[in-house]
């Protein structure tokens, strides 16, 4: 095996068994947004200009976006608390691959994110939402939830290393939770102001929604033309990433993790 | 025979910010041997021990640990060392079995289960093994930090301030594990403020004084240095300068005198001054005497006289 796999799958590890010895932060990410759906689906939506089901069943897929971006918060906390502890330092002085304990936290992050997505998914088939797409557009769907987790998580780790203590650290992760409130998860951009509009479908949660809604749903997101009220309604003036949802939501993560991946390796390795 | 040095260092300087930790730090240390950096605190011992194990990177200077350039080559340094610094580095979000397997694993030890238990065994940790490593107490999170060093018996072992805030049964087996570890070739820097510790187990003592290394030695070598301290006490005040002439013809060095006590001494490097030759010398003088000695110098007053700082008095 070569030493970036063995030593990441060794890192892996240890993240999971942090995380089944300690699971109050995983349970408390996972189960909020379950309630949020319960909340805004009954609450918000009847006020919503769409019946109570169709916007659950645009919401679901919203939470599933917006849960997924979760990892930016996730991955700030956990490498702000490993950055300011002292078993940094003793992993820095094993002859570690250097990518291995950033790689190990975004993995190990995936496994539990792909297993405590299923409960929020089961809700959401109880409260009305439908997965009406192909096999292969599930499948994709759920891939690319994955893939966009891991692409925040990322960021997420290099965005923790950079303030000077945890209590920092822990007030940027904290104001995290404006970016799903400025994308189209919970609400559809089309009533916005068109600035606001514009800074919503530029939000990579925007795109990553639209495309599992798109993906999930694509009987509903086509019958935008016969003038139904679609769940995955888009503009046809909408912003690029939004117009054309699944291409953007890649291009996203790629971008994503081509920026934020090398540099939080270099961050990490770089003696101080 | 030349000596091979497990650790050599040249110049090795680091400022944060206005601070200058170290201002050109030379340290050579010969293998198989404990060298104890010996300084008052913000001396910049830990700052050493950070740049000989790859956590920080000097601004100036170069050094070779276990064979290989510290700059150019730190994946092989690291492959080489064993660190316990100064402050915990366990996960404690896992348990201390976890951890050292952990360590264990990522050193390539072939049965890193086994090598755990085994660990756990010797530092006297088997029984809250399974418990995570946050819950344990100061001295036991020292010893499975020390533990952890071991996992792989390393070419050179640094150690900052092992044994502070160890119970003295704990205390003893560092010591032991330390002895036994330099036995089978393995070159230990350590870091104390303990005069005791580096005395016991130091080969070499390097008196780090702001940022520099201000004088090495053996503990024998810098007691020497400082020389000894020969005093008498009289019966009567009157005869102490009489006591102090003699004391000068045979120290040539000034004497003090101490009234209260009616005490005269002088500090001494003549190895033939002996006790039964002060008390002859004095007493052919016609100086009563109600007691004589000479006191061997502890590491305590060679600190105090080569670095000139008064805060490592322990
Ligand atoms: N990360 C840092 N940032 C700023 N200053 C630092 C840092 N690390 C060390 N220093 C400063 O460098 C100097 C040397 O510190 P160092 O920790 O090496 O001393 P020390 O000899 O280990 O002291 P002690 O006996 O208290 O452990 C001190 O003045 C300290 O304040
Ligand atoms: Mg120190």
């Amino acid at each position: 095996m070569s030493t970036l796999a063995y030593d990441g799958t060794a890192m892996l590890g240890r993240q999971l068994k942090r995380i089944r010895n300690n699971p109050g932060l995983v349970v408390l990410t996972q189960t909020m947004p379950i309630t949020m759906l319960l909340f805004f689906g009954y609450v918000f939506g009847s006020a919503v200009a769409m019946p109570g089901e169709r916007y659950r069943s645009f919401l679901v897929p919203g939470l599933l976006a917006a849960t997924a971006a979760g990892g930016l918060t996730t991955g700030m906390l956990q490498a702000s608390q490993d950055a300011h502890r002292g078993v940094m330092d003793r992993l820095r002085t094993l002859p570690v691959s250097r990518a291995a304990v950033p790689l190990g936290q975004a993995v190990a992050d995936l496994v539990v994110t792909a297993a405590g997505t299923v409960p929020l998914l089961l809700v959401g088939l109880a409260v009305g939402w439908r997965i009406e797409g192909s096999a292969a557009q599930t499948a994709g769907a759920l891939g690319l939830l994955l893939l966009f987790r891991f692409a925040c998580t990322w960021a997420g780790i290099l965005l923790g290393m950079l303030p000077r203590n945890e209590e920092a650290a822990g007030q940027l992760a904290s104001t995290t939770f404006v970016l799903p409130l400025l994308s189209n998860a919970y609400i559809p951009a089309d009533g916005m102001p068109g600035w606001l509009r514009t800074l919503v479908e530029w939000n990579p949660i925007s795109a990553v929604a639209t495309a599992l809604r798109s993906l999930f749903s694509p009987r509903l997101s086509a019958s935008l033309e016969q003038g139904g009220a679609a769940i995955a309604r888009v503009p046809s003036h909408a912003a690029w990433p939004v117009a054309h949802p699944v291409a953007g939501s890649l291009a996203w993560c790629a971008v994503l993790i081509a920026v934020f991946a090398p540099s939080a390796v270099r961050r990490y390795a770089r003696p101080r | 025979m030349t000596t091979t040095y497990a650790v050599l260092s040249e110049g090795l300087k680091k400022r944060f910010g206005d601070v200058h930790a170290l201002r050109g730090l030379d340290l050579a240390v010969a293998q198989g041997t404990v060298c104890g950096l010996l300084g008052p605190n913000g001396a910049g011992k830990t700052t050493a021990v950070r740049l000989l194990t790859t956590l920080l990177h000097p601004d100036a200077g170069s050094a070779r640990v276990a064979g290989h350039d510290l700059l150019r080559e730190p994946a092989a340094v690291r492959r080489r060392i064993g660190v316990t610094g100064q402050d915990t580095s366990v996960d404690g979000d896992l348990t201390g079995r976890q951890n050292l397997r952990l360590f264990a694993r990522l050193h390539r030890v072939r049965d890193a289960s086994a090598r755990a238990d085994e660990l756990l065994e010797r530092f006297g940790l088997a029984e809250a093994a399974d418990r995570p490593a946050s819950g344990y107490s100061g001295g036991m999170r020292r010893r499975l930090d020390l533990a952890a060093s071991l996992v792989r018996r390393p070419d050179v072992l640094f150690l900052d301030e092992p044994t502070t805030g160890l119970d003295p049964a704990s205390r003893n087996r560092i010591w032991d594990t330390v002895r036994h570890l330099t036995e089978e070739g393995t070159t230990v820097v350590l870091t104390t403020q303990y005069l005791e510790e580096a005395d016991q187990l130091a080969d070499t003592i390097a008196l780090v004084d702001r940022g520099r290394v201000a004088h090495t030695g053996s503990p024998p070598e810098l007691k020497a240095l400082i020389g000894a301290y020969a005093e008498v006490v009289v019966t009567d005040a009157d005869v102490m300068v009489k006591a102090a002439g003699v004391l000068d013809r045979l120290t040539g060095a000034e004497p003090a005198l101490d009234r209260d006590r009616k005490a005269v001494g002088a500090v001494t490097r003549d190895p033939t001054l002996t006790l039964p030759r002060l008390v002859r010398e004095l007493d052919s003088a016609g100086v009563p005497l109600l007691d004589a000695s000479i006191r061997p110098p502890t590491l305590d007053d060679v600190f105090l006289r080569l670095t000139g700082s008064k805060e490592l008095v322990a």
